[in-house]
C-alpha cells in the first residue's frame, strides 16, 4: 500500500454570485466540483490544466486559504475539518510549505532576505536568535545562495535567486508538502532547468511530498510522479506521469499535449498535424451537461451530451472520465 | 527567391540612464522576406522587444535612442524620416501586437470603436467604409458574429478573444509588416495552438512578413521559417528553423534547446546553464557568452567573434565554428 500524506475527497468549492441590492445569490461558479486526488510520501503530484480548470482553487483548499464547499482533506489520515484552529496551528501548518509563482510579488520588499526566510521560524518555533540565523543560513545554502546575501534586500536578486529564496521561505520548518503553484512559469527558460533541478534535488534528500500546480505539460511530466488533468473543475484523467504522456486516453489531454509538442518543420512534411480544439473553455457558471468537454471534443457522441462520465480506473492507477474508454 | 522586406543592418539601440549606458541592442542585422515569419527568440533582457520597438521608432525618448545602423523598409531607410513621415508608417506599413491584450486595449471603448480609431487614422476612411472595415478586420481574424462583438467592452471577451482583437486592430490596415511581441504568451495552451494556426492562415491570406518575437522554442517551430537566438544585445545565430533545430552551432543555442524539457523527455537532470545573462550596462570582453559558455576557449574571453555564413543564410557568431 503506498504510503498517502495527503489526500483529497469528492472535494467540492462552490462560489456564490450575488446581484442585486439585496445581494441575493443568483448563481454558483463551480470552481472545484467533485475532485478526488491523493499526494504520497515523496512524491510530486501535477494538477494540470487551463485557466479557470480549479487546480489554484484546489491548492488554496489545501493551503486553507479556502474552506471547501464539501468534501474532506485527510493528513496522514487525519479528517483536517476535525482539528481545532490550534491543532492546524501546530500540527498542520507548520507542515506546509508554499511557493508561488510569481517571486516578485510574494516577498516584501522591505523586509531583507534573512528575515523573510526566517518568518516562519519566528511565528512557529520558539528559536533563540542565533538558532534561526544559523537554520537561515544553512537554508540559503541549500537553495545555491551565499549565506552572506541574506543582508540583502529582495530586489537585489534575479528571478530566480528570489525563486530560491522562497524556496527557502518554504523548507525554513522542514515541511513534509510544499505546494508549488506554478513554481518556474514567470523565470526564463535558461533559469527554469535551474530551479526545476534544485526541486528535484531537495525533494530526493528531503523526502519531500510536492503539489505542483502547472499548465505546462512538458515541465510537468520532468517534475512529476502521478498528473491530474483537469478541466472544468473536475479530474478528466490521471495517472502515472509516463503512462499519462505515452498513452493519453481523453481527448483533451491529447489535445494538451498536441498542443505542446514541438511540431518542426519536417514533422510537417510528413503529414504529423496538431489537435487544434475548437472554441474555448465554457464558463463554470453554467457547465454543460453530461460530459463538461463535450462542446470542444471532436469525438462527442450524441450520449456525451447527457451522460456524464464517471472517473474509471482503466488499470494500473490510470483513470479516465471518457464515454468513448 | 523571395523579395527582400525589411533590411536591418547593424542596428544599436541604447538607453543613457544615469547609471550608464545600457546597451540593449548592440549591432544586429537581420532582413525579412515578404510573406515570411522571422522568429527572434531570446531571453528577458536580451533586447529582443527593444527591437521590434526600435523598428517602429517607438523607444522611450530621451533615454532610449537608436544610436546607429540603417532599417531599410523596401529601399526606405525608416532612420532617416521625419517624425511625421515615419507616422504614416507606423500601423499602415508597419504594425505591431503586444504581449498583453488586457493592458493593450482600453478597457472604456468597444471593440467597434478601438479597430474603427485606426481605420479612421491612418486610411482616412469615414462612417459607413469604417464599419466594413472594421468587421472585414475581425473576419479576417476568424471572430464569430462580428457585428455582435464589436458592441462588446474588452471585459466581456476572454482572454484568447481579446488577442484576437488585437491582432484585428494590427491588421485593419493592410499593414505590410506584423511585430508580434509575445503575441501567445498570456494565453493558454490550446488556444495557443488555435492562435498560431490562425496566423499562419492570416499570413496566407494576406502575405504580411511577421517578425514573431518569442522566448518559447516551441512556438518557433510551430510558427517562423526563419530564426535569430538573441543574447545580452547580440545575435548570435541565425537560420532556418529547419536548421537551427537540426543543427544549432552556437553552444548558447543548443544549451537553451536542451535546457527546455520538451515532451519526449524522460525524467534526469536537465542540462541547466549556469550563472545568469550579464547586466547590459557591463557587457564583458570577448564573447558575451563566455562566462556561461561550457566550452569558452581563451580567445573567447579576449575577443568578440564576428558573424560567419558557415552554410547558406545560416550565420554564427562562435569561434568554435570554423
Amino acid at each position: 500500500m503506498a504510503d498517502v500524506l495527503l489526500e483529497g475527497r469528492d472535494l467540492t468549492k462552490h462560489y456564490p454570485v450575488k446581484k442585486g441590492l439585496l445581494q441575493r445569490t443568483v448563481g454558483w461558479v463551480r470552481a472545484v466540483d467533485g475532485i478526488s486526488f491523493t499526494v504520497e510520501r515523496g512524491k510530486t503530484l501535477s494538477l494540470v490544466g487551463e485557466s479557470g480548470a480549479g487546480k489554484t482553487t484546489t491548492a488554496k483548499a489545501v493551503l486553507l486559504q479556502e474552506k471547501p464547499t464539501s468534501g474532506t482533506i485527510l493528513f496522514e489520515g487525519k479528517d483536517l475539518s476535525h482539528f481545532s484552529s490550534s491543532q492546524l496551528k501546530t500540527e498542520y501548518r507548520p507542515r506546509l510549505g508554499s511557493v508561488q509563482q510569481n517571486p516578485w510579488s510574494s516577498m516584501d520588499p522591505r523586509m531583507k532576505v534573512r528575515d523573510i526566510v526566517a518568518e516562519p521560524l519566528v511565528v512557529n518555533t520558539k528559536q533563540t536568535k542565533l538558532q534561526t540565523q544559523s537554520r537561515v543560513s544553512e537554508l540559503m545554502e541549500q537553495v545555491g545562495l551565499n549565506p552572506e546575501s541574506a543582508e540583502n534586500y529582495p530586489h537585489e536578486f534575479s528571478g530566480g535567486q528570489r525563486q530560491r529564496i522562497a524556496v527557502a521561505r518554504a523548507m525554513a520548518l522542514n515541511p513534509s508538502l510544499v505546494v508549488l503553484d506554478e513554481p518556474v512559469s514567470a523565470l526564463d527558460v535558461s533559469i527554469r532547468a535551474q530551479i526545476m533541478n534544485l526541486l528535484k534535488d531537495l525533494q530526493e534528500q528531503y523526502n519531500l511530498s510536492y503539489l505542483v500546480i502547472a499548465h505546462n505539460l512538458a515541465t510537468v511530466r520532468y517534475m512529476s510522479h502521478t498528473v491530474a488533468i483537469m478541466y472544468l473543475g473536475q479530474i478528466v484523467e490521471s495517472g502515472g506521469a509516463e503512462e499519462l504522456f505515452v498513452r493519453p486516453l481523453h481527448p483533451y489531454t491529447r489535445a494538451l499535449i498536441s498542443a505542446s509538442l514541438l511540431t518542426l518543420p519536417e514533422d510537417e512534411d510528413k503529414g504529423v498535424e496538431k489537435i487544434i480544439l475548437t472554441g474555448e473553455m465554457p464558463s463554470p457558471l453554467n457547465p454543460p451537461s453530461g460530459c463538461r468537454f463535450h462542446t470542444r471534443c471532436d469525438e462527442a457522441m450524441p450520449e456525451c451530451s447527457q451522460t456524464v462520465p464517471p472517473l474509471r480506473d482503466v488499470g494500473g492507477g490510470h483513470k479516465v472520465a471518457c464515454n468513448k474508454v | 527567391m523571395s523579395k527582400v522586406l525589411l533590411q536591418v543592418e547593424d542596428l544599436r539601440s541604447f538607453f543613457f540612464t544615469r547609471k550608464g549606458v545600457v546597451k540593449a541592442v548592440d549591432g544586429i542585422s537581420f532582413h525579412v522576406n515578404e510573406g515570411e515569419t522571422f522568429g527572434i527568440v531570446g531571453e528577458s533582457g536580451c533586447g529582443k522587444t527593444v527591437t521590434g520597438l526600435s523598428i517602429l521608432r517607438l523607444l522611450p525618448e530621451p533615454a532610449g535612442q537608436i544610436v546607429g545602423g540603417k532599417i531599410i523598409l523596401d529601399g526606405t531607410n525608416l532612420l532617416e524620416l521625419d517624425k511625421k513621415e515615419m507616422r504614416t508608417y507606423r500601423g499602415r506599413v508597419i504594425s505591431m501586437i503586444l504581449q498583453d491584450p488586457m493592458t493593450s486595449l482600453n478597457p472604456v471603448f468597444t471593440i467597434g470603436n478601438q479597430i474603427a480609431e485606426t481605420v479612421r487614422l491612418h486610411q482616412g476612411l469615414r462612417d459607413e467604409k469604417v464599419d466594413e472595415e472594421v468587421i472585414s478586420a475581425l473576419r479576417l481574424l476568424d471572430i464569430p458574429s462580428p457585428e455582435v462583438i464589436m458592441g462588446n467592452y474588452p471585459f466581456q471577451l476572454s482572454g484568447g478573444m481579446r488577442q484576437r482583437v488585437v491582432g484585428a486592430i494590427a491588421m485593419s490596415c493592410h499593414p505590410r509588416l506584423l511585430i508580434a511581441d509575445e503575441p501567445t504568451t498570456a494565453l493558454d495552451a490550446t488556444i495557443q495552438a488555435q492562435y498560431i494556426a490562425l496566423f499562419k492562415d492570416v499570413q496566407k491570406k494576406t502575405n504580411v512578413s511577421i517578425i514573431f518575437i518569442t522566448h518559447d522554442f516551441g512556438v518557433v517551430a510551430n510558427m517562423c521559417h526563419r530564426v535569430a537566438v538573441m543574447y545580452a544585445g547580440k545575435i548570435l545565430e541565425t537560420a532556418t528553423t529547419r536548421e537551427i533545430f537540426k543543427e544549432p552551432k552556437h553552444p548558447y543555442t543548443s544549451a537553451l534547446m536542451e535546457s527546455v524539457p520538451h515532451l519526449g523527455q524522460k525524467s534526469g537532470r536537465l542540462y541547466s546553464i549556469k550563472g545568469q545573462p550579464p547586466s547590459l550596462r557591463d557587457l564583458p570582453p570577448g564573447c558575451r557568452f563566455f562566462p556561461r559558455c561550457p566550452v569558452a576557449e581563451d580567445i573567447c574571453r579576449q575577443e568578440e567573434p564576428s558573424e560567419i555564413e558557415i552554410s547558406e543564410g545560416h550565420f554564427v557568431s562562435c569561434w568554435r565554428v570554423k
